[in-house]
């Protein structure tokens, strides 16, 4: 349980115990840990101040003094309803997009291809060769391959999917459709490493015993890679709901297509809102905290590692 | 077995299908970077060997791509180092606080990036640091560390504990056995948790975008370059990275599926 963990307390100070094997320890684990709190602990914790604090007064822009506003979150709830709404529809959306491409595709590369090991080794490479090209340029790419001019939305005018005056780039199906493409990759392997295990012996003695394929998916081959649709589940969703580059004008989003991360962005960046920025930051990180300690409930945190 | 099958061609021919999609903007990248283009790299023009002849002539495509292997160099040093030196210590000692090193371990993968960016940009911020290629470095280390952590531990965990008490039987001295036994059988996974954690940063954008102030690195090139319409010389680098990363995964496969052989044979 990921949150029990909270309850040790101590930090790495409890591993000095007087053996010499915790010295050793010690040694190996406080520059980590430190560097950690350093830059992981303390940022989250100064995220928190800044959500909270108030303008100073002076007028100038980006300077705000310390204080206890709450209300700063339910102002940026209000505020951005529709960008919260996006991040977390779309993330969703596109999650179950991404685990109905990658089940079937991670099936057969981890059961049906196993005898064939060179297959096996192929497609695999093919399905990380993704990570190996600039996130945005893959993105920009299929900007440009439906761009408004594009022979793809000419074709689909023509037969009247779209509409004549009608175009793909800036709407919400084009900035989850390359949230999809983008993190099919983090769905895939997860589901891999688990199917590559299945004992395909356990779903042929659900066949003797007269299940039907369908029944021998569902009771026996689902529950069994259950572990790894969870861990892909959650390595999709994560980074697709605080993702800003999709949904970016200068991408695949337009103006109503904002997700939580253009606005972030935005607001840090550009206007130095800092307050506001922050009190979505640690929304969105809280909201995802509780989805991990959901799924940690279930599987704990060594099999989250 | 065929009774399983969801129909004889359906998967294969799906899977081929959900990989070809895969490669289309890898390809479309590809393409384009031998387009004969002006400023834009919109409409194919004729193809050209130019760009990738003369990729630095387009302004800043070099110096950015130059920053991002001085900061990927760099970040995975020091995240390989750290890393490596965390996932020892959490398979071989047992300490009380495990659970939460485990969960400290892990709760960076699971923050999005623009939390963790967000986050150390208001720290910087709030401590008066000037941004640039020191804070970018910082954070790509933050990041990387966990999953050099997640992928050096699996190594150890398979590492026979017998080699080292031989090594300490016959005489070796902690730090011997280490450099001699130790080190070397964790080297596939050393390298493997350092290729990743180049990867992770050389294609990081989010996180450097809040914390880089003026320093420019290639995706925030590309990004920046994106309103205006993005070069080909960017599709040149983007090519040419993506063909050595493919060529140093596919030896390390065989290299790999080769030991596997000799060990199966065991």
């Amino acid at each position: 349980m990921a949150f029990a963990a909270f309850g040790h307390g101590g930090g790495s100070a409890s591993a000095a115990a007087p053996t010499k094997k915790s010295k050793v320890a010690l040694f190996l684990l406080l520059p980590g840990l430190i560097y950690l709190g350093l830059f992981f602990m303390t940022p989250l914790i100064s995220l928190i101040i800044t959500s909270l604090e108030v303008p100073d007064g002076s007028g100038v822009m980006g300077s705000y003094a310390y204080g206890f506003a709450i209300e700063n979150y339910a102002k940026v709830v209000t505020e951005f309803w529709p960008q919260i709404s996006h991040s977390f529809g779309y993330a969703l959306i596109a999650t179950v997009g991404a685990l109905f491409i990658s089940y079937p595709l991670a099936y057969f590369i981890g059961v049906k291809a196993r005898r064939f090991p060179l297959i096996q080794g192929l497609m695999l490479t093919l399905v990380i060769a993704p990570f190996f090209i600039s996130f945005l340029l893959r993105t920009f790419a299929w900007k440009q391959i439906f761009s408004n001019e594009s022979p793809a939305v000419h074709f689909l005018q023509q037969v009247g999917i779209l509409g004549a005056h009608d175009y793909l780039v800036g709407t919400p199906f084009m900035v989850i459709f390359g949230l999809t493409y983008n993190f099919i990759p983090f769905m895939t392997l997860p589901l891999y490493s688990i199917l590559e295990r299945l004992d395909v012996r356990l779903l042929e003695a659900s066949s003797d015993l007269y299940a039907s394929p369908a029944t021998t998916f569902r009771k026996v081959t689902l529950p069994l890679t259950a572990p790894g649709i969870i861990s892909g589940t959650l390595l999709t969703f994560i980074p697709i709901a605080g993702d800003y580059v999709n949904a970016s004008g200068d991408f695949l989003g337009g103006t109503k297509t904002a997700m939580i991360g253009n606005v972030v962005e935005s607001r840090f960046l550009v206007l130095n809102d800092y307050p506001t920025a922050s009190a979505l930051s640690v929304l969105l990180m809280g909201v995802i905290l509780l989805l991990v300690g959901f799924y940690a409930k279930r599987s704990g945190t060594e099999d989250l590692l | 077995m065929r009774r399983f099958s969801l129909g004889r061609y359906t998967l294969p021919v799906y899977s081929v299908i959900a990989i070809v999609y895969l490669m289309i903007p890898i390809a479309y990248t590809f393409v384009f970077s031998f387009n004969d283009s002006l400023k834009t790299n919109l409409i194919w023009r004729g193809f050209t060997f130019d760009k990738w002849l003369n990729v630095c002539q387009q302004q800043g495509v070099c110096e950015a791509f130059g920053n991002s292997i001085l900061i990927g160099v760099i970040s995975t040093i020091l995240a390989t180092t750290l890393g490596t030196m965390i996932a020892i210590a959490l398979v071989r000692y047992r300490f009380k606080a495990r659970s939460f090193v485990s969960l400290l371990i892990f709760l960076p993968m699971a923050t999005p990036e623009v939390v963790l960016g967000a986050g150390l940009a208001s720290q910087f911020f709030s401590m008066g640091a000037a941004k640039g290629i020191a804070t970018i470095i910082i954070a790509h280390v933050m990041f990387c560390m966990s999953f050099v952590v997640v992928t050096v531990k699996a190594r150890v965990a398979s590492l026979d504990p017998a080699l080292e008490e031989a090594g300490r039987d016959l005489y070796g001295s902690p730090a011997q056995v280490f450099w001699k036994i130790t080190f070397p059988l964790l080297m596939p996974g050393i390298l493997s948790a350092a290729l990743l954690s180049f990867a992770l940063s050389f294609d990081d954008f989010i996180i450097t975008n809040f914390n880089s102030g003026p320093a420019m690195t290639f995706p925030k090139y590309v990004y920046t370059a994106a309103a205006r319409g993005i070069p080909a010389e960017a599709n040149v680098v983007g090519s040419a990275v993506f063909l050595l990363a493919i060529a140093i995964v596919v030896t390390v496969q065989v290299r790999g599926s080769v030991k596997a052989k000799r060990l199966a044979k065991r």
